[in-house]
């Protein structure tokens, strides 16, 4: 009888250890993009780039030590725990972004969220994890009225809008101090949300650097002409000028920049249209030397980035891309912040997030680190600019981190 | 001197414009039939353009290829389709063709994918500096090459027995037949004839424009706009309307900013269609 009862006193105290040990047990991370749609070849892409980070924090990856967590097996603090993906597709439909994380939470029991690609789906998502109180981490979407509702789980990796004009400005500072006269800067921008919005913060970021603003032209994404607005450019010669432009505007204006014999001795295309995978192929050749921005470079053969590059290749079969990387980058501080909570409760991932100091060494992108404001957005979010030699972006500015020299004034078509 | 440059960049585009609404007011004149797909007529010229140059075709192919390509089309479809529906209701003629050009938008966008494109650098990239003026060459040719187009259709169609024919038909089909005119025939060509139009206007601009599946919305809107403003059906109205209208984009742009082009084309337009609600050559109403 007490032998008995010691036995079941034994198991009962069994099953608690397992429980305890049941923390070995995969930590499930909910991934939500757009797998259908639109951007359903975005939303593919940034989906292969969290699975890869995952299996480079599940499994040992020594040689890209200098991030955190790859060179080991899972989230050492949770007894070694493996890291499970759980995806789902929203569509680019802010309703279904809003009930698929409603059904990541409720029925998969994540453990924190990671999308969601368009922003206002991830407008909607967010709102949903605020309410049930998991953490909700962005790694693209950079509209700024995500962060602006005051919410306590939601945080962003990305650098936004008024960290792409501020680096812009720098830059052109930059090259003034370097004795190429940059004084004047025009901006061309496509009259939408994202051209407007981009458009103010770069006047702003040009007054706050004491750049002169000589033009500010804003036109039509579907434009058949645009000679008028390079003819006006012409007429005012600033010395950088910024595009936000969308794809055949962008192909358009290198085009009837090159017909009117017009040429800015720099211009930088605001990502988008000068991003891409047309862009190059079409005008590439009358483009050399122009400007953009990436927070991702694939660096030199052997560094992380390039081995990164590699690992992405073999899996998807094209390289990796800006918006992919970044995504991949936010995995990474998610997986890094719930390693220090030590525990799957939403409340002390969220408490890690908040904790987080990540320096540039330990990250794969070009931010400066990651470190977040009360807002949730991340204080140390950069980007690199790149330029178009030959058929390829490098990096080229800020210097610590270029990988070719800059070429200026750019040569375009001579 | 920007002026100026910004008058013959606008009048060269106008000339484009003329040509394909010539197209459109031509299936109007003819059998008072609205072309939803005309826009789709001109996108899939620009990929007829593509294609001849992935066949090895030099430019000087371009149009004619797309002439051809289009005429074929045009006449298919009538044949297949529009011939069918015009014993219908208006409204079927109406939606018929709306369908018709999502079947095509959406056609190519399957086949070409939704890329855009552009054509390959050729011998037609260059740029002439004439008189302190930058003017393209593969938008000089474009704009010459439509101008001469539009031209020789308003010839055919009043000057030559052909012209008559169709014109006939246009007037009267009861009466065209007792004289021995195959209206279908007659209206066979006509769709051939516009289709082609708008094709060769397609290839001309394809060689200074990048394009996607979805370029044809934006030049079935400017065909509207110019052949109510020229008048509809009437063949030199729409490519005087073509070229105000390719001078006024131009012109607006330059001088009060791009984003406000489209008013001021939508405003002189509304005003014109105020004085005279025919546009400018159209018959007054009966």
């Amino acid at each position: 009888m007490s032998m008995a009862r010691s036995l079941a006193a034994a198991l009962v105290a069994a099953l608690a250890a397992a429980g305890t040990a049941s923390a070995a047990d995969a930590v499930k991370i909910g991934v939500i993009y757009p797998l259908s749609g639109n951007a359903a070849n975005a939303g593919k892409s940034a989906l292969e780039a969290v699975r890869l980070a995952a299996e480079i924090v599940n499994d040992p990856h020594p040689e890209l030590s200098p991030l955190p967590l790859a060179g080991g097996s899972g989230l050492p603090n949770l007894g070694g725990a493996k890291i499970e993906i759980v995806s789902a597709d929203h569509q680019g439909n802010p309703a279904e972004g809003q009930s698929q994380t409603l059904r990541l939470i409720t029925q998969d029991k994540v453990a924190a969220v990671i999308g969601a690609y368009q922003s206002n789906v991830t407008f909607t998502a967010t709102a949903v994890a605020e309410r049930y109180g998991v953490p909700f981490i962005i790694g693209d979407s950079v509209a700024l009225n995500i962060m602006a509702r005051g919410f306590q789980w939601v945080f962003r990796t990305t650098p936004v809008a008024s960290d792409f004009a501020a680096n812009y400005m720098a830059f052109f500072n930059d090259m003034n101090k370097a004795g190429h006269k940059v004084t004047s800067v025009a901006v061309v921008n496509e009259n939408t949300d994202y051209g407007t919005s981009v458009a103010t913060t770069l006047l702003e970021q040009a007054a706050a650097h004491g750049l002169k603003v000589v033009a500010q032209i804003a036109y039509s994404a579907n434009s058949t002409d645009v000679s008028a607005q390079v003819l006006q450019l012409k007429d005012k010669k600033p010395d950088g000028v910024v595009f936000v432009s969308y794809t055949a505007d962008a192909i358009l204006y290198l085009k009837t920049m090159k017909n009117l014999d017009y040429l800015p001795p720099m211009m930088i295309g605001d990502d988008s249209g000068f991003s891409d995978p047309t862009f190059v192929p079409s005008v590439g050749s009358i483009a050399q030397g122009v400007m953009n921005r990436s927070a991702w470079d694939v660096g030199k053969p052997g560094s992380v980035t390039y081995k990164i590059d590699q690992m992405f290749r073999q899996r998807t079969g094209h390289a990796m891309d800006d918006t992919s990387a970044r995504d991949m980058q936010a995995f990474f501080v998610l997986a890094e912040a719930i390693n220090r909570a030590g525990s799957t409760d939403p409340a002390k991932i969220q408490a890690a997030l908040r904790a987080t100091d990540l320096k540039h060494e330990q990250l794969m992108m070009g931010y400066r680190g990651v470190k977040f404001d009360k807002t949730g957005q991340n204080t140390e979010a950069a980007t690199y600019l790149i330029q178009l030699q030959g058929s390829d972006y490098v990096a080229v500015w800020p210097p610590q981190f270029s990988s070719a020299p800059l070429q200026w004034p750019m040569r375009g078509w001579k | 001197m920007i002026l100026l440059q910004a008058t013959v960049s606008g009048l060269l585009l106008g000339a484009v414009y003329a040509l394909f609404s010539c197209g459109l007011t031509l299936i109007w004149g003819m059998m008072n039939f609205i072309n939803f797909a005309h826009g789709e007529f001109v996108m899939l010229g620009m990929y007829a353009a593509l294609l001849a140059t992935w066949a090895g075709l030099g430019p000087a192919f371009f149009a004619p290829g797309a002439a051809i390509a289009l005429f074929a089309l045009g006449a298919i479809v009538y044949l297949g389709v529009i011939k069918q529906v015009m014993r219908g209701p208006m409204l079927a003629q109406i939606l018929s063709s709306f369908g018709l050009a999502l079947l095509l938008r959406y056609t190519a966008f399957f086949v070409f994918k939704s890329d855009f494109r552009t054509l390959p650098e050729s011998e037609l990239s260059g740029t002439l500096h004439l008189f302190g003026l930058y003017i393209a060459r593969a938008q000089l040719l474009a704009g010459a090459a439509a101008a001469l187009l539009a031209f020789a259709m308003h010839m055919l169609l009043t000057r030559s027995a052909l012209g008559s024919r169709m014109l006939a038909v246009a007037e009267d089909r009861q009466a065209a037949m007792l004289m021995g005119i195959r209206p279908d025939r007659m209206q066979t060509l006509a769709w051939g004839l516009s289709a082609a139009s708008a094709g060769v206007a397609g290839a001309l601009m394809a060689i200074a424009y990048p394009f996607s599946p979805a370029v044809g919305e934006t030049f079935a809107l400017t065909a509207f706009v110019v052949v109510t403003l020229g008048g509809f059906g009437s063949v030199p109205g729409a490519m005087i309307a073509g070229f105000v209208i390719g001078l006024v984009e131009a012109l607006a742009a330059y001088l009060i900013g791009p984003v406000y082009k489209d008013v001021v084309v939508y405003a002189i337009f509304v005003a014109v269609l105020w004085v005279r609600p025919q546009g400018l050559l159209g018959a007054s109403a009966r």
